[in-house]
Parts: structure tokens; C-alpha cells; sequence
């Protein structure tokens, strides 16, 4: 099979568009992994809330997407933040499996809230302006796509200076690289932690936002974006926050050209053989470093 | 200790009079229970006793499931002969997945998310593996009830009942025999910390690899007699990553590396999964997810208050531990 070269530079862009956007999900599997050290099996889960708050915004108070972003993200935080310091914390010291199985039951009351809340049938967004292909030359890019990677870019670059550069950002880091250390200089851990899981909780919600103008959501989405936001965080590096951008960007590419060249059921084959591969060869990840 | 022979012989002796009374539904309930008593034994040798957590047991499940479906399908041998192929197949898998993570000491959270990404890769290979069906699924021919052709495996529900029991039964004696000897011991040594066993000389590589081939193996055999109770087969329902949690969530909730959690733990999820049905049903509350969202709050509950699983609790109140 040969196609011509424009075909591929469209689907590679494609690809790399979604990937801005799958980035922007795994980064709060990755936050709330490289500072609480709780591993999130709910991330997918909470990523189709997002999507159905989205849905809902618009069908009712016809808010669309791009704003309801901003209210979402902030009633994401806080649900992320009291999830972590009512039910999580608790969990901090027990084993890992433990932990697994309480995430595990929030995500089926998650998934059975939603189902209940907004029964069974699939639900999308399509927005009239967004219909209209954006044309530079041979190329032609999906302007829900374009716009969805434009919000995903801004809302991980604000993300990278919250960590760099405010006081907070930084002691949230300074609990990711050394939890005695941070409690010894008098930083309050378990705030932090919260805060991460809010953090962390509030990229999901951005990701959903965007990702409803792409793809339409089911009650049962959720587990499948788990699964992605792994692949993702493992192939990229878990814990590292441009790793996991790393990561989306080569998973959304690879899903277009297995999808363009295999077939788009298969496509999320080449991911699990990427993380395969990544788990055996370099299992810290591509970009092994921390927050 | 002759509290608990008392208490296993009393069940067994309830189980095996349990058709005689029950009704169709009542013994679906129950083979289902036996389903996953086995399964949760066969995941808790590789978790509960060697400390190997692996998300991705629907990979075992659905290859045994597949191996003797395919070879009935396809050359009209029965599941007796299947079922090799499927131990083997079933072994050589979780021993390639084993010598790969423990060659590159991948451990812990890896070690899990690699047993799930192998589990997914199978589940999109087998959906587009026409030979056996594809995701359009494979089905094997159903006879009329009544009629026991128990070297095909054809028969009425009973008889799957007896043969699920005799699995639950020889899973659990095989899991007594190995708890108790050179291999449960050097498990535990090795679960409780590796670096310190192999500086005792113990050969952590070989230990760990029969436990991963021993489990994988007897997954492989509870997928091929499910293959021939439910008579179809889709890659979306047999490697699918809920099937993988179903199997280890009972001897979480049993209790994690002791022999009667999977028991428990199986029995309660059960109940748990049809005391939800009957009391939405019981309230009148006809929406879908009512079920699960009770069945999420339940085991919610039993991970925050019961973190050692059910067993060990019940096994102190009672004065069962030995």
C-alpha cells in the first residue's frame, strides 16, 4: 500500500493533534502518580465524567467546550482534592493492591453514576463552527482537532510554569523528589498531596472537555482511557510531566498510522506493543526523570 | 486446624447435595461461585503467595478458552485432549511473560501493567484472528439438555456443576500442597523480600517462574471449560480487562494468600453481585446501574474497613487460624 505524501502528512498531523490532547490527560495520571504515588485505575473513568459535564453544559446552558473548560477544570480540582484527602489518604501506607481495588470501586461508582444519571446512549458534541476544515495548502486540518490541541497546549504550558515557577508548583515538587525532606523544611504533605490530586484531576477534565469535541462518550468509555492514559504514561516515563507529553504525542501518531495502515480497530495494538517494548527495554520510561 | 477440616468438609458436603435442591438459576449462581473460587486460587498462588501481581490473568483465560474451542471447531476433538493444549499454552505464555519481566526486573507496577498490555494485545489479535472467529465470536454446537456426553463435555448444567466442583476442590488441595512445601516457603521468602532470599541462596528466578507457569496454566483450564459451559466465545468478553479484575477480586476481598480467601471472596461476590440485583429489583429502582453502583459501594466498603480481606477476619473471630 503506498499513499501519497499529503495523506500522510495529514494523518501524521492528525495524530500529533489527538496526541496534544491524550498528553494532557496522561499529564494528571502522571502528576498524581510522581507526587502521591497512588497509581489513579479511575483516571479513564473521571476523563468520561468530564466528557458527559461537557455535554451537559452545552445541551442545557448552551456553554460550549471552550468555556465550560474553565468551570469543569475548577469543579474537577476540588473533587480531586477531596478524593485524595477524605477517601486516598488513608490508603498512602497500604499496600499497592489495596490501593488498586479502592480506585477500582470509585471508578464503577463513577461509571454506574453516569450510566444512571445519563443512561446508556452515546453522546457527542458537534459544533457548527467547528465543521469547516482549517486549508494551508495540500493540508487540511479538522478544526475541533486544531482547536482542541491549541487548549491542550496552553493548559499544559500553564501547567509546566505553575510547577516552575510558583511557590506552591514548587513544593509540590520539592514532596515529589523527597516526601521526609518536605515534611522536615515544614511543608504540609498531605495538603500537597491533595492539591496534586486536584492538579492532576483538573488536566483530566481539561482533556475531557476537548476530547467530547472529538470523539462522542458512552457510560462505559471510561476503562479504555485508563488503559491509554498507561500506555501513555508508561511509553513517555510515569512521574515525568514531559514524558507523558512525549508519550501522547507518539501514541496519537502511532493510532493514526496503524489506523492508516493496518485498520482502525487494530490500532491501539501498536500502543500495548510500544508499551511492551518500553516495559522491558527502559522500563522508567523515554523521559525518566521526576515532576 | 480440625475446625477448618470440619468447616471444609461441611461445605464440600453442602456443594455436592446442592442440585438436588436448587433450582436452575440457584445452580448457575453456584457454578459461577465455583468458576471463581478456582480462578481466584489459581491468580492467588502467583499474587498471594510469591507476591507477583498480575492484572492481565484474562490473557490465560481466554487462550485456554480458545485453544481446545478451536481444536473442537475446527477437528472435532474433545475438551479432555483440548484442555492439554490448553495447560501448555497456557504455561508457555506465562512463561515467556515471566522470563521477559524478571530477565529485565520489571517489578511491581510495571510487572502489573505488563501483564495488562499483553492481555489487551491478545484481546485486539484475537478480534481480528478470523480463523477462530474474530470479534464476530466462535460457537460451538449445543445439544439438546438432558443427555450427558460428558467426554464431549455436552450435558445439562449439573453436570458442569460437578465438574466445576472437582476444580474448586483440586485447586484448593493443590494450593494447600504447594503452601506447605520447599515452593510455598521459598514464595513466601521471596514475597516477603527478594534481595534477602537470594542472599540466602534461594534461586528466586526458577521459584518465581513455577509459580507464574503453574498459575497461568490452571487459568488456561478454568478458560476451557467455561469455553464449553457458555458455548461462545468473544476476544471482547474473554481477555477483556474486566474479566482480569473479576478474577483477582475475590481472593482481594477473601483474603490475599491464605486458602479459604479465594473460597470467600468468590462466595461473596456472588451473593454481593445478586443481592444487588434482588433488592433494586425488590425497590423498584428500574434503572440501569442502580446494580453496579451498589456493587461498587459494597466492595468501596469492604476495601476501607476490611484491609486484610474477609477471611483472616472471619478466621480470628471464629478461632479458625491455626
Amino acid at each position: 500500500m503506498l499513499f501519497d505524501f499529503p495523506t500522510l502528512l495529514n494523518v501524521l498531523i492528525s495524530g500529533l493533534m489527538t496526541g496534544l490532547v491524550y498528553g494532557l490527560m496522561a499529564l494528571g495520571l502522571s502528576v498524581i502518580f510522581g507526587v502521591a504515588r497512588v497509581v489513579n485505575f479511575a483516571h479513564g473513568e473521571m476523563m468520561a465524567v468530564a466528557m458527559y459535564a461537557a455535554t451537559f453544559l452545552f445541551s442545557s446552558f448552551g456553554i460550549n467546550p471552550f468555556l465550560a473548560v474553565l468551570p469543569i477544570g475548577v469543579a474537577f480540582f476540588f473533587f480531586g482534592y477531596g478524593l485524595q484527602s477524605i477517601v486516598i489518604r488513608p490508603f498512602i501506607v497500604r499496600p499497592q493492591h489495596t490501593q488498586f481495588l479502592l480506585l477500582l470501586a470509585v471508578a464503577i461508582i463513577l461509571t454506574s453514576t453516569l450510566l444512571i444519571v445519563f443512561g446508556p446512549d452515546a453522546r457527542a458534541i458537534n459544533l457548527d463552527t467547528l465543521l469547516e476544515p482549517v486549508a494551508i495548502g495540500e493540508l487540511l486540518l479538522d478544526r475541533a482537532k486544531l482547536y482542541a490541541a491549541a487548549v491542550a497546549c496552553i493548559a499544559t504550558a500553564a501547567l509546566f510554569a505553575f510547577f516552575r515557577f510558583s511557590r506552591i508548583g514548587t513544593a509540590v515538587r520539592a514532596c515529589a523528589d523527597n516526601w521526609l525532606g518536605a515534611r522536615i523544611v515544614g511543608l504540609d504533605v498531605d495538603q500537597l498531596y491533595a492539591i496534586a490530586f486536584g492538579i492532576g484531576a483538573a488536566c483530566v477534565a481539561a482533556a475531557g472537555c476537548m476530547m467530547i469535541l472529538l470523539v462522542d462518550v458512552t457510560p462505559g468509555s471510561g476503562p479504555a482511557y485508563t488503559l491509554l492514559a498507561f500506555v501513555i504514561v508508561i511509553v513517555g516515563g510515569l512521574g515525568s510531566m514531559s514524558g507523558a507529553l512525549l508519550g501522547g504525542v507518539l501514541i496519537g501518531i502511532s493510532e493514526a498510522l496503524g489506523g492508516l495502515f493496518i485498520a482502525p480497530s487494530a490500532k491501539s495494538m501498536i500502543s500495548f506493543a510500544l508499551m511492551i517494548i518500553v516495559l522491558i527495554f527502559r522500563p522508567r520510561g523515554l523521559i525518566a526523570e521526576k515532576l | 486446624m480440625t475446625r477448618r477440616v470440619i468447616l471444609l468438609l461441611v461445605l464440600l458436603g453442602g456443594l455436592l447435595l446442592l442440585p438436588l435442591w436448587a433450582s436452575r438459576y440457584a445452580l448457575s449462581l453456584a457454578t459461577l461461585f465455583l468458576f471463581f473460587a478456582y480462578v481466584g486460587q489459581t491468580w492467588n498462588i502467583m499474587m498471594g503467595f510469591a507476591g507477583l501481581l498480575s492484572l492481565g490473568h484474562a490473557l490465560y483465560l481466554g487462550v485456554g478458552a480458545y485453544a481446545a474451542a478451536a481444536l473442537y471447531y475446527h477437528f472435532n476433538i474433545g475438551p479432555w485432549l483440548g484442555l492439554w493444549l490448553a495447560l501448555a499454552l497456557g504455561g508457555l505464555l506465562a512463561a515467556a511473560i515471566g522470563a521477559l519481566a524478571f530477565r529485565y526486573k520489571v517489578s511491581g507496577v510495571y510487572f502489573a501493567l505488563l501483564t495488562i498490555a499483553f492481555a489487551e494485545f491478545a484481546r485486539i489479535g484475537f478480534d481480528h484472528f478470523t480463523w477462530v472467529g474474530g470479534s464476530g465470536g466462535l460457537f460451538l454446537k449445543v445439544v439438546e439438555h438432558g443427555r450427558i456426553d460428558l467426554l464431549n463435555l455436552r450435558g445439562p448444567p449439573a453436570m458442569f456443576y460437578y465438574v466445576m466442583l472437582c476444580l474448586a476442590a483440586g485447586a484448593f488441595l493443590l494450593s494447600a500442597a504447594l503452601v506447605h512445601s520447599r515452593a510455598g516457603y521459598y514464595w513466601q521468602a521471596i514475597r516477603e523480600n527478594e534481595d534477602a532470599a537470594a542472599a540466602l541462596g534461594v534461586n528466586t528466578l526458577r521459584w518465581k517462574m513455577f509459580g507464574v507457569i503453574i498459575s497461568g496454566s490452571m487459568t488456561a483450564l478454568a478458560g476451557t471449560f467455561s469455553a464449553f459451559y457458555y458455548n461462545n466465545l468473544f476476544p471482547e468478553q474473554l481477555f477483556h480487562i474486566s474479566r482480569s479484575i473479576e478474577i483477582m477480586l475475590g481472593p482481594i476481598i477473601g483474603g490475599l494468600g491464605t486458602l479459604f480467601g479465594p473460597i470467600v471472596g468468590a462466595a461473596l461476590l456472588t451473593v454481593l453481585a445478586d443481592g444487588a440485583t434482588e433488592l433494586v429489583a425488590a425497590a423498584g429502582w428500574d434503572v440501569p446501574g442502580v446494580k453496579q453502583l451498589v456493587y461498587g459501594i459494597a466492595l468501596f466498603a469492604i476495601v476501607a474497613f476490611l484491609p486484610q480481606g474477609v477471611w483472616p477476619a472471619l478466621a480470628r473471630r471464629f478461632k479458625l487460624t491455626q
